[in-house]
């Protein structure tokens, strides 16, 4: 894990020195802060119901955020040939995308940190709870996760950018939105696309009203694991090519 | 030692190398040399552990490449084609991020920078960001990160791929010092490169091993006509040709031709006779103004080699 650290280190420094993840970061913040305004801010509502919106649109940005962060990890370092000084390093596949997972999961993290004045907005002028933020945020954070694994993968199947970018968007969209093909579906085909439905039933069932399942948290987890072993396979893969 | 064993490497359906065998001695500095296409990339990637072979055995330093990548990698230090850089770090971040990479401890790195900086004549430019620097320098940061962790076996892909005629040279000087400390491997397609700096050449074509050895065994084909060029001082055009014709192991001598203030001969022989034709001349009492071993030695091997792989595919 001594390479894990190594890479993890050298990753989020590029972050923090190229204006790339920062222009995400304050764009997605920025947008963020409108629809607040604009949504969450209007006319008199419960205070929980103003989170609960709060956690809805959020859920968007913090998605798009792990999508944006994470599609040029592997593509744009075989883009620029950097790739081999790691694949010819006596590191190990998986250090490679845990080292970078962690990196752009930092990042993402600081994103979720900055848009925390948000919710202590509402706290200061409203009646919820810490934990209904601690909740909601846990929910934005494993959904920021997944969708950045997401894009890890996307980004270890290709060399170009745009192609990762678009296939992370594509498997993050449809399983976003699979809930809502299931409803359409007869079972048993319906109770398994409910299973792994990343949105409906997982976040705006449950961390956004400030409910914690485990079984949610185990999806998540269960997810980003899936997406991380399938990049550290893509990886692999491509020695054999 | 590395020793390859009916090594091949297919993409998808297409053959791009082998079955080829060969084995590099310690110490030893070994060219690759062939056309655009030939395989040397793909192999040189092989040894690196950047590639796996689809069939066949690798051993470096007595460890499986195949079996043991890992451990294989730690001995090598590869230098691709396009430097694997990373141009928002400085030469030195980037020189220090490559040596924990590959196992040193931050001590270590912080000891042997100096001395890499100091080979690869980065000092000036150490803190500099890579994006900053010229081709040329960008080139050095790419052997200075493949010699960091004192790696036994050096792989060179076109070191001198792009570079100026001034950093031709200056790389040349480099590889020249490295090869004190590393059994290198070079891979190239100028032969001038070639020729001047390894022991021992492996010719590939068209995925094919087509010849190895040093570049005089490559040459050494029976009956192969070699080339020795003499520029002589002098006005009887007929006595120096009497002269030169009667030198043995000379077959053949041209109709000479004025050159930098004398008369120059072109000579074709069935042996390597530099010797012979000196001492002919001197004793001939001629004023010898420059004797020209041909440089297309090894051109003519290579053109011979690989025209044969043509013609068979």
């Amino acid at each position: 894990m001594r390479a894990t650290s190594i890479i993890f280190r050298r990753e989020l420094g590029s972050y923090l020195r190229s204006p790339i993840g920062w222009v995400i970061i304050a764009v997605l913040l920025l947008v963020d802060g409108i629809m607040f305004q604009v949504f969450a801010m209007r006319g008199e509502q419960l205070s929980a119901q103003v989170l609960e919106r709060y956690f809805n649109f959020s859920s968007y940005f913090a998605g798009a955020a792990g999508v944006l962060l994470s599609f040029r990890l592997i593509a744009e370092e075989r883009q620029n040939h950097s790739m081999v000084l790691l694949s010819t390093s006596p590191v190990r596949d998986t250090e490679i995308i845990l080292g970078k997972f962690l990196a752009a999961l930092t990042f993402l993290g600081l994103f979720l940190v900055l848009s925390l004045y948000m919710p202590l907005l509402i706290k200061v002028n409203g009646k919820i709870t810490g934990a209904q933020i601690l909740v909601g945020y846990l929910g934005l954070f494993l959904l920021g996760a997944t969708t950045l694994a997401i894009g890890l993968f996307a980004s270890a199947l290709t060399r170009y950018q745009l192609i990762a970018l678009l296939v992370a968007a594509a498997i993050a969209v449809v399983l976003s939105n699979v809930y809502q093909l299931a409803t359409r579906l007869d079972s048993p085909v319906r109770d398994v696309l409910e299973q792994v439905d990343l949105w409906w039933v997982r976040f705006q069932g449950g961390f956004q009203r400030g409910i914690l399942n485990l079984k949610d948290v185990v999806f998540y987890l269960a997810t980003i694991y899936f997406f991380l072993l399938l990049a550290v396979k893509t990886l692999e893969s491509k020695r054999w090519q | 030692m590395i020793r390859a064993t009916n090594v091949s490497k297919f993409y998808g359906g297409k053959r791009a190398l082998g079955p080829v065998s060969f084995e590099i001695n310690p110490g030893e500095t070994v060219g690759f040399l062939g056309l655009n296409g030939a395989g040397k990339t793909t192999a040189l990637r092989i040894l690196a552990c950047d590639l796996r072979p689809s069939n066949g055995t690798v051993e470096v330093g007595g460890v499986d490449a195949v079996a043991d990548p890992h451990e294989v990698r730690k001995r090598i230090g590869f230098l691709p084609e396009n430097p694997p850089l990373y141009t928002d770090m400085t030469v030195i971040d980037y020189l220090k991020f490559a040596g924990e990479l590959r196992g040193m401890t931050a001590t270590q790195v912080k000891k042997r920078m100096s001395e890499v900086l100091e080979v690869t004549d980065l000092t000036d430019v150490s803190g500099d960001f890579i994006g900053t620097l010229s081709h040329g320098y960008r080139q050095r940061v790419g052997v200075a990160q493949a010699i960091i962790h004192q790696p036994k076996f050096l792989i060179l892909d076109e070191p001198t791929r792009g570079l100026d005629p001034v950093q031709i040279v200056e790389m040349r000087n480099l590889i020249h010092d490295l090869k004190q400390n590393h059994t290198v491997l070079i891979s190239s397609h100028i032969l001038t490169e070639i020729s001047q700096t390894c022991d021992r050449l492996l010719v590939l074509g068209k995925g094919e091993l087509l010849g190895k050895g040093t570049e005089s065994e490559l040459a050494s084909h029976k009956g192969e006509i070699r080339a020795i060029t003499v520029t002589l001082r002098g006005a009887d055009k007929a006595a120096m040709k009497t002269v030169l014709a009667a030198i043995d192991g000379v077959t053949k001598v041209a109709e000479p031709y004025e050159q930098g203030g004398g008369l120059s001969f072109s000579l074709s022989t069935n042996k390597d006779c530099r010797a012979e034709v000196s001492r002919a001349i001197v004793e001939a009492k001629l004023d010898l103004l420059k004797l020209d071993y041909s440089r297309s030695e090894l051109e003519n091997t290579f053109i011979r080699l690989v025209g044969g792989a043509d013609a068979s595919n």
